[in-house]
């Protein structure tokens, strides 16, 4: 046993995470124009993150699975006070002022909403039944809807799709899975109506974002055009003119992935997409060894929510997907979302390092 | 393994979630390559025209130098705010502050926004200062950038206000040398590619298209000191006599150098928001108006040159009167016989209609012509007028009398200073310039040398204490001169009150280095005579301009020749 296991720390996923914490610090410090104080606040963000994971790390997976309902709970009230009287940024409610820091409740509900279901499920036979699949529908439903009040469409999508996952994996029937896609496929033109008109025009504007260029289309389209100008090697580091010159919006957080599109090519982004995928196909061989139910259901869906993260921001950033407000995991700037990711991945390394072992 | 594990081992499911990882990376990557491969160049130009512009660099316009040095016209760099309307529209919730910075009423500037609406090129407001500008920059408004330009100041303003002109805002010469020397004096804009941040910053020049070469400084042949000499004293001149205007020029004898040219009322080319097109006439140049007695030496010098006569040949004027035709001619009193030189210094009428009527018209003509009337000086300024003066064929004998003393002839100022210039070059005519004239330049003989220095000695006459232009006398300095007194013609028919008095000299007699033409015009009808409104104003400027140029006295002091100004000395 080395180091890394004795303080209940995956090696190979270990490595791919300090990996993209690298590209981070490399990227944001071009990306804010050699700003050294914002590049220093990831750095410690990050340091904290890694001490969080560490932390989360030495929680064993029977501990977690405990405390899923109380976090879970814990994580609806706290949706319901920020609610009431939160604080209001950029037109949406979504952050808790405790003093000294802002905290959004919805980040606890992307990790306590899969451990609730997770929990569920692994205290019941599985396939799950019919009945049971109701209940987690339930379970799904309120926390969405909570957050897609604040309103956070992106983040209410993001909670939902890591609470499906969960109940694919539980091995939710064929034709269970059917009809929920069917639901929700006849659940778009009712929800299009209680969309903000911001939102129905961020999603319209994905399929014509030269209708608007310097309104709703300007993001998307400034983002393109950085991705597209780094062609295959890129301009280098320092040498995206997008962002130096400042065309490029949240360069450094929703949209930082454009700026390393455009400094180092298609080289770069296949560098950054082999890192995603090595962490991503690590936490699912966490999952698949897991040794039980609540432990491999959890390791699916927090890997799985990761790998949506990074595939809606960078569809997004890309233009294929809505501009819809999801930073770039680890890498994007940012301090909420980063605690949450590394609490998630200790729960990863905490289900990895706890087994116990087995002969065979 | 209590629990049922079947999920993730069950194959299908396994399968799926890998490939559906996979196809959504690969969708990703199909993506990336698209943007970076094959739509690159598209997206590259879409970039590059954002941040790739291509700006026009000002360069300053020339200086405008007097004789020695001192700037009469310098350019400043100014800043103008201008605006890419369509993007500008887009920040309405912007204008109020830009307004307020900029001091310009927001109905106005909404109504400008509108009318520029489909254009990529507006200015806000042009020639801002440093300050404005900078804080104009700090909102950092979409769509609004500043440009640089220049604004063209005038250091001695209303001194030199018609000779210098001035520019439009675009920088352009409008008037006096300003515009007669625009090819030269122009800057060309150069062009330059530039990146520009989203406010319009200039972050770096990629690359020079064409260099901004600015103009050329011009160096022109005005002396500040004079100049401010001759405006101060024709000032004083103009308040005392209550005039109309007035207007005066010195000139280098033998370089045909403008060495000052005022007219006033001037006007200061600083601020000339609330003048008319008229407030800008250089009317040294170009207006014309009847001379009068000082076109009397170049009659005498057309008699001398025949021949005919010489400076003691005696003219009968008796009675003071004389018929030509129809017309009367009148001297002021009967002054008997007078020498040819008398004439000039008594500056008799009839003297000098006899003098005319004894030569043919094409001999008077020929003079005039060759002292330069009837054609532009070529001094390049503005709007000169070429004065008026007949062909001889077109005489009838009252004519040819008249215009011996200056009737039915049209001279600008600068085309007397000229003629005199002649007179005081020993008969070379030599072209006039505005510019500072470093080479020695050839000149034409118009006249011979004994002509002109007898006519000179005539002028010297004039001015003496029995002459009519004794109050253009010099302390140091001996002159020669001619007053002249016209009445102005009014559409048509001559004004009985309304003159216009002017005195044409030079100094030092002996060695003419200064000509000065000085004209006033309407002085109030007590004090409308030429010897006493505009010699005065001579001997002022003439006393400073020749201690200013280190000119040596020719009058010894102890002999001393000195009339009371006040004389009451016959009239032109």
């Amino acid at each position: 046993m080395n180091f890394l296991e004795r303080v209940h720390l995956d090696k190979p996923f270990f490595y791919g995470l300090l990996a993209l914490a690298l590209l981070s610090v490399v990227i944001l410090y071009s990306a804010s124009a050699g700003e050294v104080t914002l590049v220093l606040a990831q750095a410690l963000r990050l340091v904290i993150g890694f001490a969080i994971m560490l932390m989360v790390a030495q929680i064993s997976p029977e501990s977690l699975a405990r405390w899923s309902p109380h976090i879970y709970v814990a994580g609806l009230v706290l949706l319901l006070v920020v609610l009431v009287m939160g604080a209001t940024g950029k037109g949406a409610q979504r952050w808790l002022n405790l003093g000294v820091l802002n905290f959004q409740p919805s980040e606890i509900m992307k990790i306590g909403l899969p451990m609730v279901l997770a929990y569920y499920f692994s205290r019941r036979p599985l396939p799950p039944r019919l009945s049971g699949i109701a209940v987690a529908a339930v379970l799904v439903l309120i926390p969405t809807l909570l957050i897609a009040r604040q309103p956070d469409l992106g983040t209410a999508l993001l909670v939902m799709t890591s609470g499906l996952v969960v109940l694919f994996l539980a091995g939710m029937a064929w034709h269970s899975i059917a009809l929920l896609l069917g639901l929700l496929a006849a659940s778009i033109p009712l929800v299009w109506v209680y969309l903000h008109d911001y939102q129905k025009q961020r999603i319209l504007t994905l399929f014509s974002p030269e209708s608007d260029p310097l309104g709703s289309g300007y993001h998307i389209i400034q983002s393109m055009i950085a991705v597209g100008s780094g062609g295959l090697y890129g301009k280098g580091w320092f040498n995206s003119t997008q962002t130096q010159l400042q065309y490029l919006p949240e360069s450094s957080t929703d949209f930082v992935f454009a700026v390393f599109a455009e400094e180092f090519g298609l080289i770069g982004i296949f560098i950054i997409f082999a890192a995603y995928l090595f962490v991503v196909l690590r936490g699912l061989a966490i999952a698949f060894y897991a040794q039980d139910s609540y432990a491999r259901l959890l390791a699916g869906s927090l890997t799985l929510t990761f790998f949506v993260y990074f595939f809606v921001n960078i569809g997004m950033v890309t233009g294929i997907l809505p501009v819809v407000g999801v930073p770039l995991p680890i890498i994007s700037y940012g301090g909420s979302s980063l605690v949450t990711l590394m609490a998630a991945f200790g729960i990863l390394m905490s289900i990895q390092t706890h087994r116990k072992i087995i002969h065979a | 393994m209590s629990h049922s594990g079947r999920s993730m081992r069950h194959p299908v499911r396994y399968w799926l979630v890998l490939s559906g990882l996979w196809a959504i990376l690969g969708l990703l990557g199909v993506r990336a390559t698209y943007l970076q491969v094959v739509a690159s160049d598209y997206l590259q130009r879409q970039g590059d025209a954002r941040y790739l512009r291509t700006v026009t660099d000002n360069a300053h316009r020339g200086m405008i130098l007097d004789r020695n040095g001192s700037p009469l016209a310098i350019s400043t760099p100014v800043q103008s705010v201008w605006a890419d309307p369509p993007a500008f529209m887009r920040a309405r919730q912007r204008w109020p502050a830009l307004a307020r910075v900029l001091g310009l009423q927001q109905r106005d500037l909404a109504r400008q926004v509108r009318k520029y609406a489909d254009r990529e090129f507006m200015y806000l407001k042009r020639h801002v200062t440093p300050d404005v500008a900078a804080r104009a920059r700090a909102l950092k408004i979409p769509g609004v950038f500043l440009q640089r330009e220049y604004r063209r100041y005038y250091p001695t303003g209303a001194v030199s206000g018609h000779v210098i002109g001035f520019t439009d805002i675009d920088d352009r010469g409008q008037q006096g040398l300003e515009l007669a020397y625009e090819a030269m004096l122009r800057s060309t804009p150069g062009k330059k590619r530039v990146l520009r941040d989203l406010y319009g910053n200039i972050i770096e020049t990629v690359e020079s298209v064409s260099l901004a070469t600015p103009g050329k400084d011009l160096v022109v042949s005005l002396d500040r000191r004079i100049q401010y000499l001759v405006y101060r004293e024709l000032g004083a001149a103009m308040e005392a006599y209550n005039a109309r205007a007035a207007t005066a020029i010195v000139m280098d004898t033998h370089t045909g150098e403008v060495l000052a040219m005022v007219n006033l009322p001037g006007f200061n080319p600083n601020n000339r928001s609330k003048l008319t097109s008229a407030a800008f006439r250089n009317r040294a140049v170009t207006d014309v108006f009847e001379p009068g007695s000082t076109l009397k030496p170049f009659t005498v010098a057309a008699a001398l040159e025949s021949g005919q006569l010489t400076p003691e040949s005696l003219i009968d004027t008796a009675p003071g009167r004389f018929r030509v035709g129809t017309k009367i001619i009148r001297d002021l009193r009967n002054y008997g016989e007078l020498s040819v030189a008398q004439v000039i210094e008594k500056s008799s009428n009839v003297g000098a209609a006899k003098i005319a009527l004894s030569m043919s018209k094409e001999q008077i003509w020929g003079m005039l012509r060759r002292a330069g009337f009837g054609e532009t000086t070529g001094s390049r300024l503005p709007g000169e007028s070429a004065g008026l003066l007949n062909p001889p064929s077109q005489w009838v004998s009252i004519d040819q009398a008249s215009v011996s003393f200056g009737y039915g002839i049209s001279v600008t100022s600068l085309q007397l200073a000229r003629a005199y210039a002649v007179l005081a070059n020993d008969g070379v005519l030599v072209p006039i310039t505005m510019l500072r004239r470093d080479a020695p330049v050839r000149g034409v003989k118009v006249m011979t040398r004994r002509t002109a220095q007898q006519i000179r000695n005539m002028l010297e006459l004039a001015v003496s204490r029995r002459g009519t232009g004794a109050a253009a006398q010099l302390l140091h300095y001996s002159v020669a001169g001619k007053t002249g007194t016209v009445h102005k013609l009014i559409s048509g028919d001559y004004a009985k009150d309304r003159y216009v008095a002017s005195f044409a000299g030079m100094a030092p007699a002996s060695n003419p280095r200064l000509v000065m033409v000085v004209t006033v015009d309407e002085p109030e009808a007590r004090r409308h005579f030429g010897g006493q409104t505009a010699a005065p104003v001579f001997s002022r400027v003439m006393a400073g301009a020749l201690r200013l140029l280190n000119i040596a006295p020719d009058i010894p002091q102890q002999g001393l020749r000195w009339a009371a100004p006040t004389t009451s000395a016959p009239p032109a």
